[in-house]
Order: C-alpha cells, then structure tokens, then sequence
C-alpha cells in the first residue's frame, strides 16, 4: 500500500496534478528560460533540486516552526539552497549561468517551492516529501522540455544547439519562424499544452 | 531626462510581465475582475517602491566587493537578504497599513502578505543588481516604472477576462489556458514598443 502511494508522489505531477498546466504555479521561470532546450534542462534539475531538499528539510522541522513565521523560515531554507545552486553553477557552467541572469535568483520566490511546501511538507513524514518534491520538480521541468523543444526546433532549426533540420529544406525554401524566439510564443505554447492536456483529460476542465 | 527615459522604458519595453514574465502566478490567479486586480496591482507599485531601494543601498554600501570592508566580496549572499529584506518590508507596510490606512488595508486583504513570494518584487531587486544603476534615483524611478507597468498589465488582463466570461470558450481552454493565450496576444501588442529607441 505505502509502495503504491508513494510512486503516485512522483507520477501524479507529471501528469493529472502537474504543477504548471494544473496547479498554474511556477509560470514565470518557465516561460522565460524555454528558448533554447540547454538551459531549460539545467533550470528543470536545479527546481527539482532546491523543490526536493527544501520539502525534504521543512518536513523535519516541521513541528519546530511556530506557524507565525513559518514563511520567513521556509523562504530562509529555500533561499540558502538556492545559493548553492547558483554558487554551483558560477563555479561549473559560468556561461548558462550568465543566460539564465535573474531567474535563477528568483527560483526563490517560485511558487511551485512555497506552494509544495505549504500545500505538502508541513503537514507530512519526510520520505513523501522528498519524494513529492522530486515529482513536482519533474512535472515542472517536463513541460519546459516541451516548451524549450517546439522553441528550439521552430526557432533556430537546432536541438540542443546541434542542427537538426538539414541544409535540403533551407535550399528549397525552409525557413526558421524566428517568432519563436520572442516572449509571446512561450505564453502562446503553454496554452496549447494546456488545451491539448485537458482535450485528453475531461475531468481537469472548467465549468 | 534621462530617468524620464527609464520611466517610460522600464513600463513599456521592459514590461514586468511581456517582456521578462515576472509575477506571472498571481497575475493568472488574481486577473479574474478588476476590482481586486486594480487592489493587487497597488500594493505591487508600493512594495515595489519601497523595497528597490532599500535593497540598492544594501547592495551597494554592504554587499559590492569592497564595499564594507576592503577586499571582502560578500555579494553571493545578495539572494538572502533580498528576500529577507523584502519579507521584513511587506510584514512593517502591512503592520503600518493596518493601524494607519485601515480602509486601504481592508481592499489589499490577503495580498499585502502574498506579495513577499511574488517573483516581481525579487526580480525587480535582482535586476537593478544586474543594471548597476548610479544613484538611488534611478533605482526608485525603476521600481515606479516596473510597478505601474505590472499594474497596468494586470487590469488589462482583469479587464478582458471579465469579458471572456461570456463568450463561448472551447471546453478544453476555459480559465487558465485562454489566459495564457490571451496573454500571449498582449505580449505581441506590446512588442509594438520594442522598436522604440529612447
């Protein structure tokens, strides 16, 4: 029984309780880091990252945390997690931490963190908290691999700056939809997933 | 005129949301009429205004290399005062509103505290660091911009999902997928203004 529950913490989020198509939190980072697949990959690890270990530490000082401040604590925890990560990335990958700027930052202030840890890690044990983190990071990080992948492609003719449409098309005539590139079709994509997602899934539409 | 220059640049070409999609979650989840948008919207510019420039004097007399004292760089724990600044600032304007304003404070309700986790406040702190403005001046002329450009944002939406909810809206898209939609319309019109050299 508690084996089934627990490979659901990590399924549901990918799917019927994805964090960004059906709990609508996270939007901002996802939207702007999908232009290219490389550092949306990167974005996706470092939220499952900082998403599992802040539940994880939350959920074992769950019962010490007067309820009053509890949001200074948690941002305080994700906040110092979050320095790891850029601190990582400075260190490692100096470019793509230059590309992703601010939004690194402000995985701090992503509400698919605060929401986990206000809606979950409060009120359970450790290990669903860890576990629920790591699915919620991957549901997160599935729909920017969509998102960057159609952008990418679309956009520059490149996978993971690779080229994957051959120079024939660009002969005959192919040519890249550079609109891709730009903020609205970001928006634009994530509407469609959601309108493809929910087509599929009757029950997750709005009256 | 030169911070004329970034008032108008920085509600326009560098809008919050079109450009950089800063504050997205509360602006899909509070968009739905005007009233509380236009609510949600002023405390934005507010806690926008006061917290920019706080956090550029922390960052410039504490947290620069060399700044608080010779040789100490101590601008990798610029994430971790931000937000502890920004949390303490909305927990004292809420305290302030609250015994001061107490009609202002009813009409914000549940938001003056959301705002501490909005990605707007922070993000407009983490790129005032990333612009090195020169003087304080600029970065309060930046928060303002910032703020009512996110305000206007946010009402247009509110303005035309308070329309949307009587037209016929195909089952799968209803509520947030036609926002997001919507929104990527909005995006596009206020491209318009990125041709615009000031």
């Amino acid at each position: 029984m508690a084996q089934t529950k627990n490979s659901e913490l990590i399924k549901n989020p990918l799917n019927l309780n994805n964090p960004i198509t059906v709990q609508v939190l996270g939007i901002c980072s996802a939207l702007a880091v999908t232009v290219k697949l490389e550092p949306a990959i990167v974005m996706a690890i470092s939220v499952t990252v900082v998403t599992a270990l802040a539940n994880l530490i939350i959920s074992l000082i769950r019962n010490t945390i007067p309820s009053r401040i509890r949001i200074i604590v948690q941002l305080m925890v994700v906040s110092f997690l979050v320095i790891l990560v850029d601190q990582v990335l400075k260190a490692f990958m100096y470019e793509l931490d230059k590309a992703l700027s601010v939004y690194i930052g402000l995985i701090i202030t992503n509400c698919i963190v605060m929401g986990r840890l206000e809606a979950f890690a409060l009120g359970n044990k450790p290990l669903p908290a860890l576990l629920d983190g790591i699915g919620n990071g991957l549901g997160y990080g599935l729909i920017l691999v969509i998102v960057a992948f159609v952008r990418e492609l679309f956009g520059t003719g490149q996978l993971y700056g690779f080229q994957v449409i051959p120079q024939g098309f660009y002969d005959f005539g192919y040519e890249n939809c550079g609109f891709m590139l730009n903020p609205p079709m970001a928006l634009i994509l994530i509407g469609v997933v959601i309108w493809i997602q929910r087509s599929k899934m009757k029950e997750l539409q709005e009256k | 005129m030169e911070a004329l220059n970034l008032f108008i640049k920085s509600i326009f070409i560098d809008n919050m949301i079109f450009a950089s999609f800063l504050g997205m979650c509360s602006y899909l989840a509070v968009s739905k009429t005007v009233k509380t948008s236009v609510g949600l919207g002023l405390a934005v510019v507010f806690v926008l205004l006061v917290t920019v420039p706080v956090n550029y004097l922390l960052e410039n007399f504490i947290l620069k290399a060399n700044a608080l004292v010779e040789g100490v760089d101590l601008s990798f724990l610029s994430f971790i005062m931000f937000i502890a600044v920004i949390a303490a600032i909305v927990q004292l304007v809420e305290m302030i509103v609250e015994k001061f304003a107490p009609a202002l404070y009813g009409q914000l309700g549940i938001f003056l505290p959301l705002i501490a986790v909005n990605c707007a406040i922070m993000g407009a702190s983490l790129f005032m660091q990333q612009k090195a403005f020169d003087n304080i001046g600029y970065a309060t002329v930046y928060a303002l911009g910032s703020g009512i450009g996110w305000f206007i944002a946010i009402v247009l939406m509110a303005a035309i999902r308070e329309k949307i909810s009587y037209s016929n809206v195909p089952a799968p898209l209803k509520g947030v997928g036609i926002a997001f939609i919507v929104c990527g319309l909005m995006a596009m019109a206020f491209m318009s203004f990125m041709g615009i050299k000031l």
